[in-house]
């Protein structure tokens, strides 16, 4: 017999104790097997829980428990060994796994309590990162409304848009309850309340600009808080309890045009500034931000920047439309100057020709009353009318001369001439009217004086009988003195003529000419006005006087146009006044016999050129027949050929010019022919084209093929006397166009 | 004396309105200037060469224009050479005409055949008509001086 260890129970009485005891063990173990179960079932749905053994630890240690607990069942009534021995295994075990995991848990704990401690560093850091989230957003989206501002302000150049947009987005974007602009009146001592947001007219609104929170805000260029009271902020009737919302205002720079164009950039001390003024709700207990101040600054800057555009635009608009005004005003005079010029033209053309018809007829009647029987009485009034009448077809010439003499188009028509006879003729022009007025009138005229010279004689005698004439005209009493010589080096520089340098030469010499009256004189003052066309000097005004006073003024620019300067010296009224004018002429070569040089209609029978021997090339009958008849008027010796073969033929050293029309086809290429033929220049003839037209095409072949002069078709026979003088002298003609 | 001064001045006048009809311009007066004692009949002379060269001009003018397939090239050169004598002698309306029957011709690049040659016939008859005048009116001309001459005056050239 084992001896029984067992307790047995003392109390048998103690059953329900023991069913208690019995269930509560059950209930135990069943709840100590579940746990683990529970633990693993969800440990397993987790897969981040990292003490996976500590739970197989601490769920051996529950399973043991459980099954100490439920072994325990077995030992409330008599059992075996075999249960005692698993009792007490199991409960060695779970011994064992408690303090191991007793030990554990020492090590664990803080490792768990710490996770909590991570746990709420994250959740601090998580929500702090929320915030700063939340700034970067606020942030980007005050940027992009600043972006969207900027763009609506600068997307227009017209200042009001400019303003009215800003106002608008700036409501908008920062929900304000008002906004306004004030703008310095032009005095530049007042603002005056320019543009709201909600109210459609502002009432004209204006506050010294000298107010304290005016000078602050303008004083810093950042956005200031002012106060809802302030004049600047009271723009809406406040309406009784309602608490006014926070007030901002900033300063807008406006950049004045003026700024720029004193220095490079504006000063500070001159700058005007804007007051730009936002309200937040009333009552909404909102405030202002860091980030919408900083937004409603940047606004400031670009509002003032877009202005700034929108000024140099409208300034440069306006500079525009001024340019075009001008334009269309210079098209305008430009046109009617135009239409001027070619009326004047037409007309003087008009009237040049309707006063050259009468003035042939009586030139020729006069010729032909001429050749009649006549008493002298009769014949010097005939050709006292004659030459009048000449002078006049002159006089209609030179109306028109003047025009071309300002167009720059007139030129001189050099001829030789006998320079003694100029004065002559002048003088018995003259003598008649002079002794009717008992003038005494001289002529001087210096020993060394040519007695030939090159020049245009009939305007050096119109200039001649113009002053002349002036002088007889201007006297009263007294006498005329006429002198004429030729001018040496020192008396040309004269200090009335301090810009003229003349240089004289062996080939042409400076003729000076004094006339000097004892009449009335001329106040030194009017000198100068008396080369001006159609003036009149008051004193010179008088019942005996008369003319257009072209006189002068033509004679001037025939004086010009010879090279030459003419004045005036008088030393005041009644003093008498002397004029003198100097003028370049040529010394001819050769000596011409005199022709007089006042009759154009003398005889031609003289010619200038005995014997020349001349070539003239014309596949054209007529043509070549005329200037043959040309030619041997003038005394050439005339060869006349038709074609080039031929003229290469007959062309000869003997022949001294050679005319070739250069309408023909092969003209140029006898040019060319020619110079291959005569290689040295004193062999050749000279050769001159006769062209039909002067363009510059025609001038530039004359002269590749080197021709040495050109000539215009037709040609008259002072002209082709000219030419040939020209030609002989220089050995080149000048332009004869 | 009475009928010569008649004469002359009938010249006079006679001349005055060719050169206010445009029919003769300066050169003509060039021409009879260029007539003198050693060259009595120059300007008949060199009006009678004009007109024989016109009109075989105008002659060969019409042939050329008659042809099937006209030489424009022919008919310009000739037209320039009627150019050329008319503006020698100074005949100032059919020298321009001569320059408007060029124009014409120079624009052959641009119209039809056809037309071309309408208008060349057209210009043709326009210069047959303008020398014909010309021719009478100098011819007339020619016959009065001859009257003056014959009456014993002498012609008060040039104007």
């Amino acid at each position: 017999m084992e001896s029984c260890n067992c307790i047995e129970p003392q109390w048998p009485a103690e059953e329900l104790l023991m069913k208690y005891q019995y269930i509560s063990d059950f209930f135990i173990a069943l709840a100590y097997f579940s746990i683990p179960l529970e633990l693993i079932y969800f440990v397993k749905k987790s897969s981040v829980f990292p003490y996976r053994w500590v739970l197989v630890q601490f769920g051996a240690f529950i399973v043991l428990c459980g099954a100490t607990h439920l072994i325990n069942l077995w030992t409330f009534n008599m059992h075996s060994r075999t249960v005692a021995v698993v009792m007490t295994t199991s409960k060695v075990l779970t011994a064992v796994v408690s303090c191991a995991t007793a030990l554990m848990l020492v090590h664990i704990i803080p490792d768990l309590l710490s996770v909590k401690t991570r746990e709420l560093f994250l959740k601090n850091k998580a929500a702090e990162l929320d915030r700063e989230m939340g700034l970067i957003r606020t942030q980007e989206e005050t940027g992009r409304h600043v972006r969207m501002l900027t763009h609506e302000i600068r997307s227009t150049l017209d200042r009001h848009t400019i303003l009215k947009t800003t106002l608008v987005e700036l409501g908008r974007t920062l929900a304000l309850e008002e906004c306004a602009l004030w703008m310095p009146t032009r005095t530049g001592l007042e603002l005056q309340l320019s543009y709201t947001l909600r109210q459609q007219n502002p009432v004209e609104y204006t506050v010294p600009i000298q107010l304290p929170v005016i000078n602050q805000v303008f004083s810093s260029n950042r956005a200031v808080k002012i106060s809802p009271n302030s004049p600047v902020a009271r723009i809406r009737p406040i309406a009784g309890k309602y608490m006014p919302g926070e007030v901002v205002a900033v300063r807008v720079p406006l950049l004045h045009l003026s700024n720029f164009q004193i220095n490079d950039w504006p000063e500070l001390s001159t700058r005007r500034y804007a007051l730009m003024v936002l309200m937040l709700p009333s009552d909404s207990a909102r405030q202002w931000h860091v980030h919408e101040l900083e937004l409603v600054e940047v606004v400031a800057d670009q509002v003032a920047v877009a202005l700034s555009h929108a000024a140099i635009l409208e300034e440069s608009m306006r500079a525009r439309d001024l340019l075009m005004e001008q334009n269309v005003a210079l098209d305008h005079a430009r046109r009617e100057a135009e239409t001027a010029i070619r009326a004047r033209n037409d007309f003087l053309a008009v009237m040049n020709h309707e006063m050259r018809t009468p003035m042939h007829a009586i030139i020729a009647l006069s010729s032909l009353l001429q050749e009649t029987e006549l008493t002298p009485e009769q014949r010097l009034m005939v050709e006292t009318i004659l030459k009048s009448s000449n002078l006049l077809v002159t006089l209609i010439n030179d109306v028109l001369d003047l025009s071309r003499l300002e167009d720059g188009s007139l030129q001189l028509e050099l001829g030789t001439f006998n320079l003694h006879a100029v004065f002559w003729e002048v003088l018995n022009l003259i003598k008649p009217v002079a002794s009717v007025k008992k003038l005494h009138i001289t002529l001087d005229l210096a020993p060394d004086l040519p007695e030939c010279a090159i020049g245009d004689e009939k305007r050096l005698m119109q200039t001649t009988l113009n002053v002349v004439g002036n002088a007889v005209k201007f006297s009263k009493e007294g006498s005329i003195s006429i002198t004429a010589f030729v001018a040496k080096s020192e008396s040309l520089r004269d200090i009335r003529a301090p810009d003229f340098f003349p240089a004289p030469s062996d080939d042409h010499f400076y003729l000076r000419v004094q006339v000097k009256d004892s009449g009335q004189g001329i106040n030194p003052q009017e000198i100068p006005k008396l080369f001006t066309k159609f003036a009149q000097t008051q004193t010179l005004a008088n019942r005996n006087s008369n003319g257009s006073g072209l006189g002068l003024a033509i004679s001037k620019r025939f004086v010009n146009l010879m090279e030459g300067h003419i004045w005036i010296e008088s030393e005041g009224l009644g003093k008498g006044c002397t004029v003198i004018f100097i003028v370049k002429l040529c010394i001819p070569k050769r000596s011409n016999e005199s022709k007089s040089p006042f009759l154009p209609n003398a005889n031609h029978g003289q010619s200038s050129f005995p014997g020349l021997k001349v070539l003239v090339l014309d596949d054209n009958g007529v043509s070549r027949m005329v200037t043959r008849g040309l030619l041997v008027h003038l005394g050439c010796d005339v060869t006349a050929v038709s074609s080039s073969d031929e003229c290469l033929h007959v062309v000869s050293q003997e022949h001294k010019v050679l005319f070739i029309d250069v309408c023909m086809p092969d003209g140029f290429e006898v040019a060319v022919r020619l110079h291959e033929k005569f290689t040295k220049r004193h062999e050749r003839p000279l050769i001159v084209a006769l062209a039909g037209n002067t363009d510059k095409v025609t001038k530039e072949n004359c002269m590749r093929v080197g021709m040495d002069g050109v000539i215009l078709k037709p040609v008259s026979v002072d002209k082709m006397r000219s030419v040939l003088s020209d030609l002989l002298e220089h050995w080149v003609l000048f332009d004869t166009m | 004396m009475d009928s010569v001064v008649q004469l002359q001045r009938q010249l006079v006048d006679y001349t005055v309105q060719l050169f206010n009809e445009g029919l003769l311009d300066d050169q003509f007066n060039q021409l009879q200037q260029l007539q003198d004692e050693s060259n009595p009949d120059f300007v008949v002379e060199v009006v009678t060469l004009f007109f024989e060269d016109s009109e075989r001009l105008l002659d060969e003018l019409a042939k050329a224009l008659e042809q099937q397939s006209v030489d424009y090239t022919k008919i310009d050169a000739h037209v320039h050479q009627l150019k050329g004598s008319s503006s020698s002698i100074g005949a100032q309306r059919v020298q321009k005409v001569c320059i408007d029957f060029r124009n014409f011709c120079e624009e052959r690049n641009i119209e039809g055949q056809v037309y071309l040659q309408l208008t060349c016939q057209k210009c043709l008859h326009q210069v047959k008509r303008e020398y014909s005048l010309v021719k009478t009116k100098l011819e007339t001309l020619f016959k009065l001086e001859q009257k003056v001459l014959a009456a014993g005056g002498s012609i008060p050239w040039p104007m």
